[in-house]
């Protein structure tokens, strides 16, 4: 079947050759000095800001997209509301990589709007460290595809939480931070950090954005590999074999927390 | 029962998540008004140098002819294959679901690295040529939207008795995948490739590293040089993705049409 053929040729191969590759030397036979070498400096510095990078933008996105997201669902918010919400997720979760961030250099930049309000209130923000091409500016430019998607994957969870459920509660005499504490969070739990885990994935595997941004001046994995490739640097192509490996082991290895969470999360789905 | 009131802290939490996705939007929008000589607003000249940039056409059109040609091959690889995996193979199908899950999971960074090292040596007919090895890349992208749509749609209609229907009639295998089947997927093939359009016109990370003239190529390469065109082209961008996912939002509405709906070229 031409199936199988082709992803043997595009799937296969290509692992097998990141596998392979990020464990032969430089001239020839096999080693681990590349995989070594990515504990070393700067290739560990990449892996910690990366990590940094998709932690912080998951947990904040997690958090404030799971607030949006039951705003946006609960009783009494009106229909529109809602469903302008999620339509704009989705398209806001799909806009991602170089527009995103030149939609960014215009908020904040040193000529973007808001930039230039707070400069005349006399308010510098780049004193402040919020410039687009800063680790901070980077983090604030993942959170606009990180919250919508925290609202994409969380919806569905929100929507499982059952009026009958908080109703019984409050006919037992609970009262609403009770409901929450005994009921909603646990039930909604796993969903929140099944979804925090593709946050977080999503933020480690981005390159474009970033690059974007900080035209790659940002020390990150993805812009680490990059440079190997379009860059002058391209002594050792089995390095770059090995730092890629390494974000697959990164992302295997939040997939194994994953799966786990996500059987958890579906036994309220019923 | 009274209806429940809008409660303060969901207003507030409304309208902070509005006006995080809005502003820059906004901003965006008053860069692409601002001219390029004055930085004073308002001129459409940003719009116009887009317009009658060769540059702009031509690389939009390796895009777009790129996403068809991804759309193409993945459907004619994909839609026998899962709608022979229902009829004859249904225990193959956890494996190809776990297989399209390896590129969702495997970021294109890494991705790019195994393929250009395994197409290396290739002729440069298919190494140096977007129709050759880049869109044969996007189909690997889009594996898993398609999967997961077109799987939702084959699971929504009953494939054995329409086959059975199909063939007792005497219709030939491809005459029963062409005439009964698609049309009975066509929301869900339709969804996919919406997604997988989508996908395709924001690809950056893949066409940078191979060094293909792309749209996003181009918007990056207008980014560093001219700013206030850049602010139109983003927002020409945006459309794109906007105009994909509200079409795939339409489709999605019929029957057998759930599938992801997170994509995009982060």
């Amino acid at each position: 079947m031409p199936f199988f053929a082709y992803t043997i040729a595009f799937l296969f191969l290509p692992a097998g050759s990141i596998l392979l590759g990020a464990f032969e030397g430089k001239e020839s036979g096999w080693t681990v000095a590349n995989v070594q070498l990515l504990f070393h400096h700067p290739y560990i510095d990449a892996y910690k800001t990366s990590i940094e990078i998709s932690l912080v933008t998951a947990l904040a996105g997690g958090i404030a997209g799971l607030f949006i997201a039951y705003a946006a669902l609960r009783d009494g918010t009106p229909r529109w509301v809602r469903s302008a919400f999620t339509t704009f997720a989705g398209v806001a979760a799909n806009f991602g990589g170089i527009p995103l961030a030149f939609a960014f250099i215009a908020t904040i930049g040193p000529l973007g709007i808001v930039t230039v309000f707070f400069r005349n209130h006399g308010y510098d923000l780049s004193a402040h460290g919020i410039t687009p091409f800063s680790k901070l500016g980077v983090e604030l430019a993942y959170l606009y595809f990180q919250l919508p998607l925290m609202i994409l994957v969380i919806s569905p969870a929100i929507d499982g939480l059952r009026r009958e459920w908080r109703e019984a509660a409050s006919n037992l005499g609970a009262k609403q931070w009770q409901f929450w504490r005994y009921v909603g969070l646990p039930v909604l739990m796993p969903s929140i950090l099944g979804a925090m885990i593709l946050l977080f994935g999503n933020a480690f595997a981005a390159y474009a954005t970033a690059y974007s941004l900080t035209s790659g001046t940002v020390n990150i994995v993805p812009i680490l590999i990059g440079a190997y490739y379009s860059g002058n640097v391209l002594d050792n192509p089995h390095l770059a074999q090995a730092m890629a490996f390494g974000m697959f082991i990164v992302l295997a290895a939040t997939m194994v927390i994953y799966i786990p969470l996500q059987r958890r999360a579906a036994r309220w789905s019923k | 029962m009274k209806r429940p009131r809008v409660s303060i802290s969901a207003v507030i939490w409304l309208l902070l998540g509005a006006g995080y996705f809005l502003i820059p939007l906004f901003a965006t929008l008053v860069f692409s008004l601002k001219s390029n000589q004055t930085g004073k607003c308002c001129t459409s000249a940003n719009y116009s140098f887009v317009i009658h940039s060769g540059d702009f056409w031509h690389s939009l059109k390796i895009s777009f002819l790129l996403a068809i040609e991804t759309i193409v091959i993945s459907l004619i690889i994909f839609v026998p294959t899962i709608y022979w995996v229902h009829l004859k193979l249904p225990r193959l199908r956890p494996v190809i679901a776990f297989l399209a899950l390896i590129p969702f999971v495997v970021p294109p960074i890494v991705m790019v690295v195994g393929l250009l090292q395994v197409f290396k040596g290739t002729p440069s007919w298919f190494y140096a040529e977007p129709w050759g090895f880049l869109a044969g890349a996007y189909v690997i992208l889009a594996f898993p939207y398609m999967f997961f749509s077109l799987d939702a749609g084959f699971r929504s209609i009953d494939v054995h008795t329409l086959t059975e229907a199909s063939q007792s009639l005497g219709a030939s295998w491809s005459t029963t995948l062409l005439k009964v089947i698609l049309p009975n997927i066509r929301a869900a093939a339709l969804a996919a490739s919406f997604l997988t359009l989508a996908i395709v016109m924001g690809e950056f990370t893949i066409a940078n590293l191979a060094a293909f003239h792309t749209f996003p190529i181009y918007i990056q390469l207008v980014n560093e040089t001219q700013g206030f065109p850049a602010a139109a082209l983003t927002l020409v961008s945006f459309g794109i993705t906007w105009a994909a996912m509200l079409s795939l939002l339409v489709v999605g509405r019929q029957r057998g049409a759930r599938g992801a709906m997170i994509a995009g070229a982060r």
